[in-house]
């Protein structure tokens, strides 16, 4: 917004509104100053320490060596144990997206169809464990899936014996479903809710059945939804952390987890930079190739 | 939506029972933790009676009470400095242009996408180098403590709160500050009559937000906690992972409530915002880009 009129009402030259032009750059950047310096000091800054970090190499103390920058920490990637550790997350982090988009995009497509009074409700129910205590969330599967807990009493009960599936794969996978489900939901639900229904009323005019119409025009419009979806699952299920730490076992570490032993326990600081900076690159990735296909559907 | 187009049959009972399915799977989980809760037997998840038992040793519990406080204080301070923080940005974002905007947009953005693990692990070491310089030029001895805690959850609440703050600027009719400065308004006075009143339902938006993106940070504030200054999901986390105990059925229900009181007010929130747009649309019918303001914001912040 560059004022075209001078305020004392003299006739406007170039040089008046280039002069109020640069006043307004100057406004504007001593408004985004504080948060601009608070995430330089707070955010960029340590973002290069971990760069750094990730070329340096661990000394015999615990600390960290500085000099004689190397590529030795990216190189344990290659290593069995990090390798398995990356693989398995990426699987798991997968599979939770496919399942994710499963049960995500029908519910969507009903919500999305529902009358607009029922289809607010609807939608509040979905906020709400979205916005619900992920740690909480995360608890509640464990007391369900504990050892004579309800589901291993409900199993019992109708005869099919003890269910022992807490500390597995498949309770990570649970977790997660539970934990991002509503990141599937939503931009499928607002892409769905965007679609000119006009379109598939001419399909089946022209006796395209509900599976073809269905085929051929609701999933390539839902497709920025389903891509917006996936990104928003699959990235934090590959970096998850609490939900690995308290349904999986010692046998489903998963990258986040390897990362932060690596701080706390292992004291191999290069180690976890070099994860992280993996990890972050991955994540960068797809966010740029999202951005570039389809910037506004978010 | 016309009758041609809406799915009959096998497929309608099949979308119908996926949804109910769905709300099962997001709310049994939830519903047996505050049924449990209550329950007097001393193994989680077996039903031994009616007890409020857990609740007053939540209530007594000094540690538990302590993260508590912790956490309290960690909420409001983030929350207080990132809302000034975000706004001032999504002003200058949206109302401004000047040099290195594009640069800043994107620094805004990262703390978004980044995953927690990572930005836990770049505010540890940034933490601890910083106190080594800090040691040996000013000989000041510095340990992690809450207001480690509190800088690291203002990083990523700024990003928050000028989203949402953005996506209200966004939706907002420009006319009505043009107008007010035709009429002869300062810029400042445009913003304070005109600008501030419309955006404050984003602003509100965007503390409840953060005050929730902070109350749930388990990953970040575990990094940057020192001894004193253990927030309540830390020690809550820390408490699940040696075993699970009615006491923490007891303060997850407590978290649960809390955050589910902040998303009925920021839901609230919301809905008196759109009640708002309504009005201004029936004023001025032939608007139609404002009709699709109040959806497409409620879904980008349900997103972020």
């Amino acid at each position: 917004m560059v004022d075209t009129e001078s305020v004392n009402g003299s006739p406007v030259t170039p040089e008046l509104e280039k002069a109020a032009e640069r006043a307004d750059s100057r406004r504007g950047f001593l408004l985004a100053l504080p948060a601009l310096g608070f995430l330089t000091l707070f955010f960029a800054t340590p973002l290069v320490i971990v760069a750094i970090y990730s070329f340096a190499t661990r000394n015999r103390f615990g600390g960290t060596d500085l000099s004689g920058w190397n590529l030795d920490s990216y190189r344990r990637l290659g290593e069995p144990i990090v390798r398995d550790i990356l693989y398995r997350s990426l699987f798991l982090a997968f599979i939770t997206t496919v399942i994710c988009l499963i049960f995500a995009y029908p519910f969507s497509y009903y919500l999305a169809t529902r009358k607009e009074s029922v289809r607010n409700i609807m939608l509040v129910f979905v906020m709400i464990p979205f916005w619900t205590n992920f740690l909480v969330r995360n608890y509640a599967w464990r007391v369900l899936l504990g050892n004579g807990g309800p589901l291993s009493q409900a199993t019992e009960a109708v005869g099919l014996g003890e269910t022992s599936i807490l500390f597995t794969p498949t309770a990570v996978v649970l977790g997660l479903v539970y934990g991002y489900l509503p990141f599937m939901v939503l931009p499928l639900y607002a892409s769905i809710e965007r679609i000119d229904w006009r379109l598939v009323e001419a399909s089946r005019d022209l006796y395209a059945s509900g599976w073809t119409s269905f085929r051929k025009i609701i999933l390539p419009l839902s497709m920025p939804g389903v891509i917006a979806g996936s990104i928003l699952v699959f990235i934090p299920s590959l970096g998850a952390y609490v939900t690995p730490e308290l349904l999986g076992g010692a046998k489903t570490t998963l990258l986040g987890s390897y990362i932060v032993t690596q701080f706390l326990t292992a004291r191999n600081w290069p180690a976890g930079a070099a994860l992280s900076m993996v990890l972050m690159i991955v994540m960068l990735i797809t966010t740029i190739i999202y951005f570039r296909k389809d910037g506004k559907t978010l | 939506m016309s009758s041609t187009t809406d799915p009959r049959g096998f497929s309608k009972a099949f979308l119908t029972a996926n949804a109910w399915l769905v709300y099962l799977f997001f709310y049994a989980p939830i519903i047996l933790l505050v049924v449990y809760s209550f329950s007097g037997d001393k193994l989680v998840g077996r039903w031994g009676g009616f007890t409020l038992d857990w609740y007053r040793a939540f209530a007594k519990d000094d540690n538990v009470q302590g993260a508590l406080w912790v956490s309290v204080q960690v909420a409001i301070v983030s929350t207080l400095v990132s809302v000034v923080l975000g706004t001032l940005a999504a002003l200058a974002l949206e109302r401004f242009k000047f040099r290195g905007q594009k640069v800043f947009d994107a620094l805004l953005y990262l703390p978004i996408i980044i995953p927690d693990v990572t930005m836990a692990v770049m505010l540890l070491m940034f933490f601890s180098q910083f106190f080594n310089v800090i040691d040996s030029v000013l000989g000041l001895t510095l340990s992690k403590d809450i207001s480690t805690v509190i800088i690291s959850h203002i990083a990523f609440n700024i990003s928050f709160v000028s989203i949402v703050v953005r996506a209200r600027l966004e939706g907002m009719d420009q006319r009505l500050e043009e107008a007010a400065s035709d009429l002869y308004a300062s810029r400042w006075k445009a913003f304070r009559f005109v600008t501030f009143p419309q955006i404050i339902p984003g602003i509100a938006g965007g503390a409840l937000l953060a005050l929730t993106l902070s109350l749930d940070d388990v990953v970040i504030a575990q990094f940057v906690s020192g001894p004193g200054s253990t927030t309540l999901p830390v020690y809550v986390f820390g408490l699940i992972r040696k075993g699970v105990s009615p006491l923490i059925n007891a303060v997850s229900v407590v978290m649960l409530v809390a955050s589910v009181l902040l998303v009925m007010l920021s839901l609230l929130a919301q809905r008196n915002s759109e009640d708002k747009d309504q009005k201004v649309n029936d004023e001025n019918e032939d608007d139609d880009q404002e009709v699709s303001s109040g959806s497409s914001s409620l879904s980008e912040m349900s997103i972020n």
